[in-house]
């Protein structure tokens, strides 16, 4: 349900919502005390390790583990044929990138695995395995793929979109928009054609999978894991093992690091499975070449832009046509891609279509914002292109064809109100945008759209004999959610931020939870905390009202207490919170609400980024000098983590535009597995990264919030290619911008 | 074959253990003596999240042994802070909001340690350089070093 | 009768139709109204769509109110990361 509580605007007096307290996992975390998925432990536990595929694509003949098994000191060898069936599609690609069945479809799909008293015992168990390949012709590259002839993945998984007579790798097509391109191509007094390609990148999260597994002879299970999703991990593992949801009980670590990658499952039900056979807990950790061999990164993708302007910078019709290879498995997220290119812009004429193609790469996962920063990196330099070449300021030409509220958006719906404009506004008025450039520098914006979500969402808040507030939900905390939910727990009920504890809970605590994405949490577990403490309030009152002696609808909430209302109420002084904890007991019980929904209403965000550059034309590389984001947030309940969102989105934007790709050898292996050659960005790479928050309130939550941790992540890619093309003269259509592309670039021009 | 035993000081406080030969300081320092403060990132020495000092000296204890330390003095993050008394740089990275994960705050905060041990009067410039074997995803590291620099300042009005 | 706008491969599923009329008060309507009545969209409405009603979007929610002058769009399922 979408709530309508039209008394609540971002006009209300907010008294902690809006300000930056402490979070409560500081100590923890600075202190080296928190746990994250590597770091517990059980009594007899076991470690486990995976055998991984060498091959890039590979038909799986036999896999003899009798001699692993006999090994002194392993317990448990687990392969495909330990698995039952899955019938869900999805969960049974799920299964099948965990545990290979008939083929090993990627470098470092896992064939098998063991658990075994040690570290080393496990390793030599490994090499005891026998795997009896056949080798099979791979293919890595998204064009490759969809041509005919090439290697094929699987039969039969094309689906009734694709027309006939193209690869079995390409799986399904979506196409988006209104208007008539020709028509508007024809109105252009210039039109854009370039493909643009990007690269495989992963979500690069410190810490690597981690989990503990416990399961029972009697069926019962306890699971510790890194993980963006609880509540994901148990009814996927439930589904594989084919254990009922409640008998499997999984609690979150602190995590290391998700932005998507961490939203589905790689090494949990494999722990079960081992755990299981072996009659003892197993903990798995993965290296770090096994989490960029093996876990989910996003797509690479080849795309297609016809842009038409007229010399006055109005864009009379947008096309794009976009490839994304989501690895082994059907699922890139190319229609969200497509839906989300030109979002930005109000457009009589747009259509973009989208092709999912298959390769012998590990399963992609979800990398903040799926599939919109590859489309955006497109359009929107596309766009820059167009502007330059008329000597139109961009953000101008960017306004002058923006989205507002009622535009019909380019993949579909009509938009309520947006903040689009004012980043655009904000970002022009802004003294970075007049702010001189040296020789060798240049500056480049782009625009960036994201949907956010909302979804299933528990809360429980119970309040203590003493009075204070535990609040009790089930998203793990990626950036300081949790301070955020207490924030707004003590906003409602009036009461000190350092009154409300805010605390994860496992599986067994609430019924069911979206996993922390989709720039969901402080929306929709907002919205649930602001409810459970509405309901709360509404139950204390009740208590007052009675020992009172007086009718219900005659008490109000006030300031943390509760105050009798109205003419005929009577004369009582106030009755704090702390004062009706103490007396829960007499008067009925202890005191809690507690709110579940399935949250609908978010509202889309908007972003432009500028930021300079310098590159250097001896060595193609290039320097981001100054950068500063301007996004809207609908209300920043916690403008600390606000920011942090922002600055993390566009580092992993720069990262992905100048340095991050996936190289494949000629043989379909990865060839940088490790943090030294797969080069995110490190501190003497960026400069501060300034921010703007914007607050045009979404209607659709009681405090006004939208999501902010996927838009900032949308245009950098862009904006940092229109930053180098300004500074070197020259226009690159591929990513990443590394410095022996540049160069080469700067000398062919 | 036999384990090595190893005598050390952790933190201050003294300390033994057996490990094997090919045992790493950081496997010997999670794995034997429950300080699991320091991560592994990567376990090739690229992202600095185990680091620690030895006699002084910043490494990443994933590429020292285990027997190494046989007779140093090892200094973790769970030596920062004094009994309840947080080290500067620990309650500046709270104030700062220098933290969102959290998983590279150990790493980082050994590695500014020691940066401020030698140079208390850093620039911007010359902290990014010497947390640049300090990987972080989530931040962007602008916090981070603004953190440090507020912790540098605060330190040396105090000194 | 409610007014729905379909994508474009839906679209071409149903001989270009973008836009169509569906009796329908609720989402749940709305879809098994579309499966009914356009077979040929079955297959994805099992894969599963979004739906924006007057520009806020939905995925599951069933009793979902649909007016007869809401703004009804079918998207591809939105997943966040």
């Amino acid at each position: 349900m979408a709530l309508d509580s039209k008394q609540d605007t971002n006009k209300r007096d907010f008294k902690i919502v809006g300000t930056r307290p402490p979070r409560p996992d500081g100590i923890d975390k600075v202190t080296g005390r928190a746990r994250y998925g590597a770091d517990m432990s059980a009594p007899g536990m076991l470690v486990g390790l995976v055998l991984r595929s060498p091959h890039a694509h590979a038909r799986i003949k036999s896999i003899d583990t009798s001699r692993a098994e006999a090994l002194t000191g392993v317990h448990a060898v687990v392969t495909r044929a330990d698995f039952g069936d899955v019938e869900d599609g999805a969960t049974a690609d799920t299964l099948d990138n965990c545990m290979a069945g008939a083929k090993a479809l990627y470098d470092g799909h896992a064939v098998a695995a063991v658990a075994a008293t040690s570290d080393a015992v496990a390793k030599q168990a490994l090499k005891l395995i026998e795997v009896e390949y056949e080798p099979l012709p791979h293919v890595t590259d998204v064009d490759e793929a969809m041509a005919p002839g090439a290697p094929v993945l699987h039969e039969g998984r094309t689906n009734e979109t694709v027309p006939q007579g193209m690869s079995a790798n390409v799986i399904s097509r979506c196409q988006f928009g209104h208007g008539d391109i020709e028509a508007g191509l024809a109105k252009a007094d210039r039109v854009l054609e370039r493909t643009y390609r990007t690269e495989a990148t992963h979500q690069g999260y410190i810490e690597p999978h981690a989990c503990l597994a416990s399961m029972g002879s009697d069926g019962q299970a306890d699971l510790w894991c890194c993980t963006q999703g609880h509540y994901m991990v148990r009814n996927t593992c439930a589904a594989i093992l084919g254990l009922e949801q409640g008998k499997l009980r999984v609690t979150a670590s602190e995590i290391g690091g998700g932005f998507g990658g961490k939203t589905t499952v790689f090494l949990e039900p494999v722990a079960l499975m081992l755990s299981k056979k072996a009659g003892r807990p197993v903990k798995m950790v993965m290296t770090r070449s096994e989490v960029l061999r093996a876990t989910g990164p996003t797509a690479s993708s080849s795309i297609d832009v016809r842009i038409g302007m007229t010399k006055d910078g109005r864009i009379t019709a947008g096309f794009a046509e976009l490839r994304y290879q989501g690895g082994a498995y059907p699922g890139s997220p190319v229609d969200m891609g497509a839906m989300s290119a030109f979002a930005p812009y109000d457009l009589e004429n747009v259509r973009t279509i989208g092709w999912d193609v298959v390769t012998n790469r590990p399963r992609q996962a979800a990398y903040r914002a799926p599939g919109a920063p590859i489309a955006a990196f497109a359009v929107e330099s596309a766009i820059d292109e167009l502007a330059k070449g008329f000597g139109l300021d961009p953000l101008e030409v960017r306004l002058k064809n923006a989205a507002r509220e009622g535009t019909r958006a380019s993949y579909g719906p009509t938009y309520r109100a947006i903040g689009l404009e004012a980043t655009l506004r904000t970002a022009k008025d802004h003294p970075h945008w007049t702010a001189p450039l040296g020789p060798n520098q240049g500056r480049g914006v782009a625009c960036g759209f994201w949907f956010n979500f909302g979804g299933d969402t528990c809360v429980s808040l119970n309040i203590t004999p003493d009075g204070t507030v535990t609040l009790t939900e089930g998203n793990p905390d990626i950036g300081g959610s949790r301070a955020s939910m207490s924030m707004m727990a003590a906003e409602e009920l009036g009461i000190p931020y350092d009154k409300v504890r805010t605390v994860i809970a496992d599986t067994g605590s609430l019924g069911q939870n979206e996993v922390t994405d989709g720039s969901r949490v402080t929306f929709a577990v907002g919205l649930a905390t602001i409810e459970a403490a509405r309901a709360a309030k509404r139950e204390m009152c009740r208590r007052a009202a009675k020992v009172w002696g007086i009718d219900e609808d005659a008490v109000v909430w006030e300031d943390g207490a509760a105050k009798p209302s109205g003419p005929n109420a009577g004369e009582f002084p106030p009755m704090k919170l702390e004062e009706i904890a103490a007396i829960a007991s007499n008067t009925g019980g202890p005191i809690a609400g507690h709110f579940e929904v399935n949250a609908e209403g978010a509202g889309v965000s908007f972003a432009t980024h500028m930021v300079d550059t310098e590159v250097d034309p001896e060595t193609g590389a290039v320097k981001v000098l100054r950068y500063t984001v301007f996004q809207d947030a609908g209300k920043a309940v916690h403008p600390d983590y606000v920011e942090g969102q922002f600055q993390g989105g566009a580092a992993q934007g720069i990262g992905w535009a100048l340095n991050e790709e996936y190289v494949y050898g000629e043989d379909g292996t990865l060839q940088n597995p490790g943090f030294l050659d797969y080069r995110i960005p490190v501190a003497s790479d960026l400069p501060m990264i300034d921010t703007v928050i914007l607050e045009i309130p979404n209607p659709g939550h009681p405090y006004g919030v939208r999501g902010v941790g996927e838009t900032s992540i949308v245009p950098p890619l862009a904006a940092v290619a229109n930053s180098v093309s300004d500074a070197s003269g020259v226009r690159l259509a591929d990513l990443p911008l590394s410095p022996p592309k540049v160069l080469a670039a700067i000398r062919s021009r | 074959m036999s384990k090595i035993h190893v005598t050390t000081t952790i933190n201050g406080d003294p300390a033994e253990f057996l490990c094997e030969a090919g045992d790493s300081l950081l496997d010997v320092l999670r794995d034997r003596l429950s300080l699991t403060g320091s991560k592994e990132g990567c376990g090739t020495g690229d992202c600095g999240a185990c680091s620690v000092t030895v006699d002084g000296r910043l490494v990443c204890s994933c590429l020292v042994l285990g027997a190494e330390v046989e007779g140093r003095s090892v200094e973790t993050i769970e030596g920062m802070a004094e009994g309840e008394t947080l080290h500067p740089l620990q309650r500046k990275f709270i104030e700062h909001a220098a933290l969102q994960c959290g998983i590279c705050t150990p790493g980082i905060l050994v590695a500014a340690r020691s940066l401020l041990e030698r140079n208390p009067d850093p620039t911007e410039e010359e902290v990014r350089y010497w947390l640049a074997g300090n990987l972080c995803r989530c931040t962007g590291y602008d916090k981070i070093i603004r953190a440090v620099l507020a912790a540098a300042a605060e330190m040396r009005e105090a000194s | 009768m409610v007014k729905v706008r379909l994508w474009g491969s839906l679209a071409s599923a149903i001989g270009d139709q973008t836009e169509v009329e569906i009796e329908a008060g609720t989402l749940r309507e709305l879809l098994d109204g579309l499966a009914e009545r356009y077979p040929a969209l079955r297959p994805q409405l099992d894969r599963g769509v979004s739906v924006a009603i007057d520009g806020i979007m939905y995925n599951d929610s069933w009793f979902t109110p649909i007016k007869e002058d809401s703004e009804v769009v079918l998207l591809a399922r939105l997943e966040g990361g």
